[in-house]
């Protein structure tokens, strides 16, 4: 156990790529916590999809021992943060768990809308705020632009910013110190029973679920018996430990420390993130203030391409659920699709990596289907139902009317691109609520559909912006509005998993863009193909695939026997990628791709 | 003699329905045409004798494990056989037909390209026992021909082909087209002198882009200009079809067209899916052999095959077909014969009947036309055969 006065806890808030997890690595080495050779680079990182995407999802804790100037060694607790809005939830729970933050700007960048968002959750949290601008080795920094728009932007003071950068080395001894001259100490009572806030949990297959903690008061012994305050479940702690950043025991853990415990629980849904643990004999009466439970936004059903896998992926989902308390899922049924699970997600960067790590990890190709929100249905006999599935809407002549839900959405963009995002906006029904200008920046503010959002608004922001644009949102709340169900026919049969809701006036527009698409990523077959969006019975849009004209070898003789029937087996591989509807093949991608709009 | 049992076991043998031949692989050029990936090879120096022997010991080693079949077809193919010296070709001959015994029509044919050099062996190749000339002279004028890298020009071309015919009774020749800047027109008019110059059969193949050659590297690099886009060559082969059926030279496979009677028999042992001994570098064979049918696949490197054959069968590999891919080979081949397949010889190969539901689906679609067992590809259908394939077996 570490004096109170010895303990400092934080964590790095920051935009994506502005330079977060090369800052932690750089942390972590310079105080010998990780020798060099087994350095690596985003060390915090341990999933694939993190260190390729250069995104981080989960959130990691490393507890650092540092020899600071006066002398004393510090224990330092750093709890890395997921950068993206879907894992928002992720990021203001594990700030209740510290005291104090960093917040890493890139110098040659600026505040980005990732950037104010995760730095209103600090300061929600109470934080100190320590501003580190980062990169300043760059020909293109900008430390004095940066630091004043640090004051404009957020409020904050930046006149002792520290100039760091992470991938040299310049700055990071000033930011330890930092870190434990301007950052508090927790506070806390080891005398007063054991408060310890349950912050994060996961499955391990060694292990069982490990449980991460910051313990408030009292002290936690291994051998401890321990209760769950939320339902009262009784367990029995059977490891203790910290963080560097591998999984090291030690034999208790006192007030303003972070570690992990783990005590024969099967599931992670057995441990409510925001739960207070206590000891079951003498323990707290009052539990810590909790945290609501992250709610699922964006649903899609994913299938199997290979209907025969389908208990597989009832197994990998399940697997997966284990260790993502967000993710939800149940058992679907498409006429087109067979048998597959619809799904729940924080957002779509959450849909991808569930996707992917479905399709590396337990190696079944996916179907994905339209991402839809959750819809509210006023039926004529004034009920509400809600919608997650466009393929569940009721009859029409049951419906009163529909409700969608609404964000606020922030974006950060340059000047230059200012036109461009504001007709992005417009097109996606959005209705402009503030635009300011932070230097040669423009903030603009949209409440926006959902629905609009959902799919591929970020990447067009991306692409109409060359990348320069950020973006943040939260939900707002449900609005009513004029929405259809729109459905694709392929040879005029209705094709259930492409069908979407759409706003009515959109419609048509989305219709003839999606039947475009699905005209590329058919391939020709040997009969011409309709292709359809309606409203009801109504066509909106209309397209003919033509048939193949010419697909014939020219020649075949006795040496070509062979080569001829494995490229046969090869297509036959390639057909496992599509699916058949009705006379119709369908290619996987499909599904996806058509949804992608131009504008 | 054998026993009346063993007859009916080797008449119940699927290769039966396809018929026996020999194919035996020359592998040398004088140059190398840039659409060609077949096996062939420039060199300097070919010791003749050395290869004649080869030859004449792998034919003694396939005939041990064939006795008795009726040989219905002998094919010297290339690389450019027509460089093999005539006495090469005249000992292959004699040790084949000490082995087997052959129909009556024997078909010998030898791959012959139209220079000059290669028209005054054509008399000893007669004499040798060859009967039937496939010449490949692939364009009617220079440009074009040039452009395919031969080495011989249209008039050379015309010229061997007179002293061919005037040797031989059966002279076949090849044309590519679909060729770069052709116009439809372009190829109508050459189609046109071909077919008066035809004796009674004629290949005419649309220029495919194979991997590895030197088309297909610059095809690669986006260097091969003018090559006619889906439709146009949709067209060029309608008009092919419908050129020489005009002329009576029936389409009887994808890119094979006769006069009725003069269709080749050797090529038709592959389509009808037959047994067939693959003699030479890289030759392929299939073999049944105690009921069980094989791919065989000889040593590509001509060096490496001749160094095996000196103490053992030139074959890299020999595999044993599944039921499943015997039919497969099956279809694929026979449905490229106007007069298609007996779907009882699928099944039987497949243990199981080709599915009911895509062979609706494709005649509703005018694809295909059955007549009881019969299968056959219509017009329309044989143009996007492939599909076809896939349609009937990938799923």
């Amino acid at each position: 156990m570490t004096e109170l006065s010895r303990i400092r806890n934080f964590s790095i808030v920051a935009h994506i790529d502005h330079g977060k997890s090369t800052l932690a690595d750089r942390l972590i080495q310079s105080t010998g916590t990780v020798q060099d050779r087994d350095m690596k680079e985003q060390l915090l990182d341990s999933m694939d999809i993190e260190r390729e995407r250069g995104i981080t999802i989960k959130a990691n804790t490393v507890r650092i021992d540092y020899k600071a100037d006066d002398g004393e060694t510090y224990v330092l607790n750093l709890i890395d943060t997921p950068g993206h809005v879907d894992f928002a939830y992720e990021v203001s729970r594990s700030m209740r768990a510290v005291e104090g933050s960093l917040l890493v700007v890139d110098s040659t960048q600026g505040v980005e809308a990732q950037t104010l968002a995760n730095v209103y959750h600090a300061l929600d949290a109470d934080h100190e705020i320590v501003p580190v601008l980062n990169k300043i080795d760059l020909p293109a920094a900008d430390c004095d632009r940066v630091a004043a728009q640090i004051e404009d932007v957020i409020g904050i003071d930046s006149s002792d910013a520290i100039r760091v950068s992470a991938k040299t080395g310049i700055g990071i001894h000033e930011t330890l110190e930092a870190i434990v001259k301007r950052l508090p100490a927790p506070k806390g009572d080891r005398d007063a029973p054991l408060t310890a806030m349950l912050v994060d949990s996961w499955y391990d297959a060694y292990l069982g679920v490990v449980v991460l903690v910051r313990i408030m008061d009292g002290v936690l012994k291994k051998g401890d018996r321990i209760t769950m305050m939320q339902n009262g479940s009784v367990h029995q702690v059977d490891r203790i430990g910290v963080f560097r950043p591998q999984m090291q025991n030690v034999d208790s853990l006192g007030p303003g420390e972070i570690g992990f415990i783990t005590a024969q629980i099967k599931q992670v849904r057995d441990t409510r993130v925001g739960d207070t643990i206590t000891h079951e004999k003498k323990g707290a009466t009052k539990a810590l203030p909790g945290f609501k439970p992250s709610q699922p936004v964006v649903f899609c059903g994913l299938f199997p391409v290979d209907s025969s896998e389908f208990e597989d992926l009832r197994d990998a989902i399940e697997k997966l659920a284990l260790n993502d308390a967000s993710f939800t899922f149940e058992m679907e049924t498409s006429a087109a699709l067979g048998f597959g699970f619809r799904c729940g997600f924080l957002g779509l960067l959450h849909l991808e990596v569930i996707r992917d790590r479905i399709e590396r990890e337990y190696d079944i190709d996916l179907i994905t289907t339209a991402p839809s929100v959750i819809y509210h249905v006023y039926l004529r006999d004034g009920t509400m139902k809600e919608l997650h599935n466009p393929a569940d809407m009721p009859d029409l002549t049951y419906v009163d009317h529909l409700e969608e839900p609404r964000i606020k959405a922030t974006i950060l963009v340059p000047d230059d691109y200012l036109g461009d995002v504001l007709k992005l906006c417009q097109d996606r029904r959005g209705i402009q609520q503030d635009l300011t200008y932070a230097g040669s920046r423009a903030m603009v503010v949209y409440d926006l559909p959902l629905n609009e959002v959902v799919f591929d608004f970020y990447d067009r922001l991306k692409s109409v912006t060359k990348g320069y644009a950020s973006f943040d949102y939260q939900l707002t709340g449900y609005q009513q509005d004029n929405l259809v169900k729109m459905s694709i026919l392929v040879n005029d049969e209705p094709v259930d998993a492409l069908s979407i809701m759409v706003h009515r006036d959109r419609a048509e527009m989305r219709g003839r863009s999606m039947v475009e698409k699905l005209k590329e990523l058919i391939p020709r077959h040997m009969f011409k193909i309709p292709i359809q969006a309606a409203i009801g019975g109504k066509v909106i849009a209309r397209e003919t695939l033509a048939a193949l004209r010419k697909d014939v070898t020219a020649k075949c003789y006795g040496g070509d026997a062979t080569r001829k029937r494995k490229l046969l087996d090869k297509q036959k591989a390639g057909k496992k990628k599509m699916r058949q509807f009705g006379k119709v093949e369908i290619p996987q991608q499909a599904f996806i791709n058509a949804l992608k709009m131009d504008t | 003699m054998p026993s009346g049992n063993w007859l009916q076991a080797a008449l119940a043998e699927d290769w039966q329905q396809g018929g026996f031949a020999i194919y035996v692989h020359w592998p040398f050029c004088q140059a190398k045409c840039p659409y060609c990936d077949f096996n062939s090879h420039v060199a300097r120096h070919i010791d003749q004798t050395r290869w004649l022997a080869a030859y004449q010991r792998e034919i003694d080693r396939y005939a041990q494990a064939t006795p008795g079949r009726v040989l219905t077809s002998i094919f010297f193919g290339g690389g450019t056989p027509s460089l093999m010296n005539p006495d090469v070709v005249a000992g292959v001959l004699d040790r084949i037909r000490q082995h087997w015994p052959q129909a009556n029509d024997l078909e010998v044919t030898l791959e012959a390209n139209p220079g000059s050099v290669e028209a005054g062996r054509f008399k000893a190749y007669a004499d040798a026992g060859v009967n039937r000339i496939s010449m490949g002279i692939q364009a009617l004028n220079d440009r074009d021909l040039q452009r395919l890298g031969r080495i011989h020009s249209r008039s050379e071309a015309m010229a061997a082909f007179e002293i061919a015919r005037s040797h031989f009774d059966r002279v076949s020749f090849d044309l590519i087209y679909a060729r770069q800047d052709q116009t439809l027109q372009d190829w109508k008019t050459e189609l046109k002198q071909a077919l008066g110059m035809a004796v009674d059969h004629l290949s005419l193949y649309q220029l495919t882009i194979e991997d590895g050659t030197a088309f297909g590297d610059r095809y690669a690099r986006g260097k091969l200009k003018g090559l006619p886009p889906d439709d146009l060559s949709a067209d060029m082969y309608q008009a092919t079809q419908d050129m020489c059926e005009d002329a009576g030279f029936l389409s009887y496979e994808v890119s094979n067209h006769a006069r009725i009677g003069a269709e080749s028999r050797h090529n038709r042992v592959y389509w009808r899916y037959g047994d067939y001994i693959g003699i030479g570098p890289g030759a392929h064979g299939r073999l049944t052999l105690n009921g069980q049918r094989h791919a065989t696949e000889a040593w590509s490197n001509p060096q490496k095959w001749l160094d095996t054959t000196l103490d053992a069968l030139g074959e890299k590999e020999r595999v044993a077909l599944s039921g499943d891919d015997q039919a497969s080979e099956f279809l694929m081949m026979g449905l490229r014969l106007a007069e298609g397949v007996d779907a009882s010889r699928y099944t039987a190969l497949a243990g199981k009947a080709l599915p009911q539901d895509r062979l609706d689906h494709l005649s509703e679609l005018g694809m295909i036309e059955s007549d009881g067992d019969r299968i056959t590809v219509t017009r329309q259908g044989r143009m996007v055969l492939n599909a076809i394939l896939s349609e009937l077996l990938t799923n």
